[in-house]
C-alpha cells in the first residue's frame, strides 16, 4: 500500500509519486507519514522531508511552509523546497557566504530587510547541511535541526 | 470616387497603421511568453493551496474555526474584486470582464461594492455607475506576490469589519493562446464546489466527507497563518492568468487588425489603380481629340 506526496514550492511542483513512506519536519517534531494517516495540518520547520519507495530514499530540503496529510495524499506547501541531489555545492556555498556578509554589513534587526537576510542565510545553511550529511548513499542520520 | 491623390494618402495611412498593430502584436508575443511561464511557474502552488483550503472548510463546524470562514445569513452586501489590465488594444478583453460582473452582479439583490484592478476595468466600472471602493492601477508587468498584497488586504479588512458579507473575485482564466475565460470565485467566505471555475483550477476531490485535522502547533495558529496566505495567493494567481490572458488577446486582436489592414490595402490599390487609369485614358483622349480639332 501507498500514499501519494506531492511537494511544491512556490515556483514548481518539486516531486510527486506514491510512495511508502514520508517523514517530515513538523511543528512539534520529525513526523513519519504512512498510509491511511489520520487527516494532519502542520507548519513545517526548516529541514529535511524523506520519501521513500520500495527501498530507495530521496531527501527534499524544505524551508519552511504547512503540510496537508490526508489519509491518501500527503501535500507538502514549502516555502522553498529542492531534491537534496540537484543542490549545487559550490554555488550553496558561495549565496551562504552572500548571505552571512549582508546579514554583517548591518540591517536594522526586526526590519523585513533583515528578516529577509536572515531567513536566506537559514536557508542556505540548511541546504549545506544537507548536501554534506545525506549526499552520496551516507542516508542513515535523523533530519536535520534547521 | 475619391481623388488618386487623397486615395494615395489613405493608402499611406492604412500602411502606417498596419506596421504599428505588426509592432504591438510582436510585443505582446514576448510578453505573454514571459506571464505564461509565470503563471505555470506558480500554478500548481496556487491550486494546492485553493485545494487546502477547501479541505480545511470542508470540515464539520467551520463556521467556528476561522472567522474568514463563517458564512453570514443574511447577506447583506457584497464585495467583487474585479481584474483588467490598465490597457486597451487587447480585443474584447476588457469589455468580456465587465459584461460578464455586470451580467452575474447586477441582478444581486444587495448593494454590491467594486474593488478594481486595472485602469480599463475601473474607468468601465465608473461609468456604468458601480460604487468603486478602492483602485489598484499601474501594477508592475511581472507583479510579485508583495506587488498586489495590498489588494486581498483591503478585501479582508472590508470582511472582517462587516463591510462585505461576501467576496467575490472576477478575472480572466489563461487556458490556452486562443482562449481565455472569464470566471469568478467567491473568495470570503471560502466556496466549496464552485461556479464558473475552469479545469486548470479545479482542485481533485480526493476523499469523500473530510475528517476534522489534527493540528500542529495548534488550530488557532496555523488557521491564522494559512488562510489570509492562502486567500491572498489566490488573488495573486488571478492576476497572474488575467495578465496572461491580457498578452494573448492583445496578440490575437493586434494579428487580426494587421491581416485586415493588408486586405485593406490590397482593395484601396486596386481601387486606386482603376482611377489612375481612368485618368490616363481621359488623357489619352483628350489629346487625341485635340490632335484631331487641329488636323481639320
Amino acid at each position: 500500500m501507498t500514499i501519494r506526496c506531492e511537494i511544491v514550492s512556490q515556483d514548481r511542483t518539486v516531486y510527486a509519486g506514491d510512495v511508502d513512506i514520508v517523514v517530515l519536519p513538523g511543528a512539534a517534531g520529525e513526523m513519519g507519514i504512512l498510509p491511511k494517516h489520520a487527516p494532519v495540518l502542520t507548519t513545517l520547520k526548516y529541514g529535511i522531508v524523506k520519501v521513500r519507495t520500495a527501498g530507495r530514499e530521496e531527501l527534499f530540503t524544505v524551508a519552511g511552509g504547512i503540510a496537508e496529510v490526508q489519509p491518501e495524499i500527503v501535500t507538502i506547501l514549502a516555502d522553498a523546497a529542492e531534491n537534496v541531489e540537484e543542490i549545487d555545492e559550490a554555488r550553496a556555498e558561495a549565496a551562504r557566504k552572500r548571505a552571512k556578509e549582508a546579514l554583517a554589513s548591518g540591517a536594522q534587526a526586526d526590519t523585513d530587510v533583515y528578516l529577509a537576510m536572515e531567513a536566506a542565510l537559514r536557508k542556505s545553511n540548511l541546504r549545506l547541511d544537507a548536501v554534506r550529511r545525506y549526499r552520496k548513499g551516507r542516508v542513515n542520520l535523523p533530519g536535520s535541526e534547521g | 470616387m475619391a481623388s488618386a491623390r487623397e486615395m494615395r494618402i489613405r493608402i499611406r495611412s492604412v500602411k502606417n497603421i498596419s506596421q504599428v498593430t505588426r509592432a504591438l502584436e510582436t510585443v505582446s508575443a514576448s510578453k505573454v511568453r514571459k506571464a505564461i511561464n509565470a503563471v505555470m511557474a506558480t500554478r500548481a502552488y496556487a491550486t494546492k493551496a485553493w485545494q487546502v483550503l477547501t479541505h480545511v472548510a470542508a470540515q464539520p463546524g467551520r463556521e467556528s474555526l476561522h472567522p474568514l470562514l463563517a458564512r453570514r445569513t443574511p447577506v447583506n452586501n457584497a464585495l467583487v474584486v474585479v481584474v483588467t489590465g490598465d490597457r486597451g488594444l487587447a480585443g474584447a478583453y476588457t469589455s468580456n470582464v465587465i459584461r460578464f460582473t455586470a451580467h452575474r452582479f447586477d441582478s444581486v439583490p444587495v448593494p454590491v461594492k467594486y474593488i478594481a484592478v486595472g485602469r480599463k476595468g475601473r474607468d468601465l466600472l465608473i461609468r456604468r455607475r458601480k460604487q468603486v471602493i478602492a483602485d489598484f492601477s499601474n501594477l508592475p508587468a511581472a507583479p510579485s506576490f508583495m506587488d498586489v498584497s495590498a489588494i486581498p488586504r483591503v478585501a479582508v479588512d472590508e470582511f472582517m469589519q462587516g463591510g462585505a458579507d461576501e467576496v467575490f473575485l472576477v478575472y480572466t482564466d489563461f487556458i490556452n493562446m486562443g482562449r481565455q475565460v472569464t470566471a469568478v470565485k467567491r473568495l470570503l467566505p471560502l466556496e466549496l464546489g464552485g461556479e464558473g471555475r475552469v479545469e486548470a483550477f479545479e482542485p481533485k476531490q480526493v476523499s469523500g466527507p473530510a475528517a476534522a485535522y489534527e493540528y500542529e502547533p495548534d488550530q488557532r495558529e496555523i488557521l491564522d497563518e494559512i488562510i489570509p496566505r492562502f486567500t491572498a495567493l489566490q488573488v495573486y494567481q488571478a492576476i497572474l492568468e488575467s495578465l496572461a490572458s491580457e498578452h494573448a488577446a492583445r496578440m490575437i486582436a493586434m494579428r487580426n487588425a494587421t491581416d485586415n489592414a493588408k486586405e485593406l490595402v490590397g482593395a484601396l490599390q486596386l481601387a486606386y489603380n482603376k482611377v489612375r487609369q481612368q485618368a490616363i485614358t481621359s488623357d489619352i483622349l483628350d489629346i487625341v481629340g485635340g490632335a484631331e480639332a487641329l488636323a481639320q
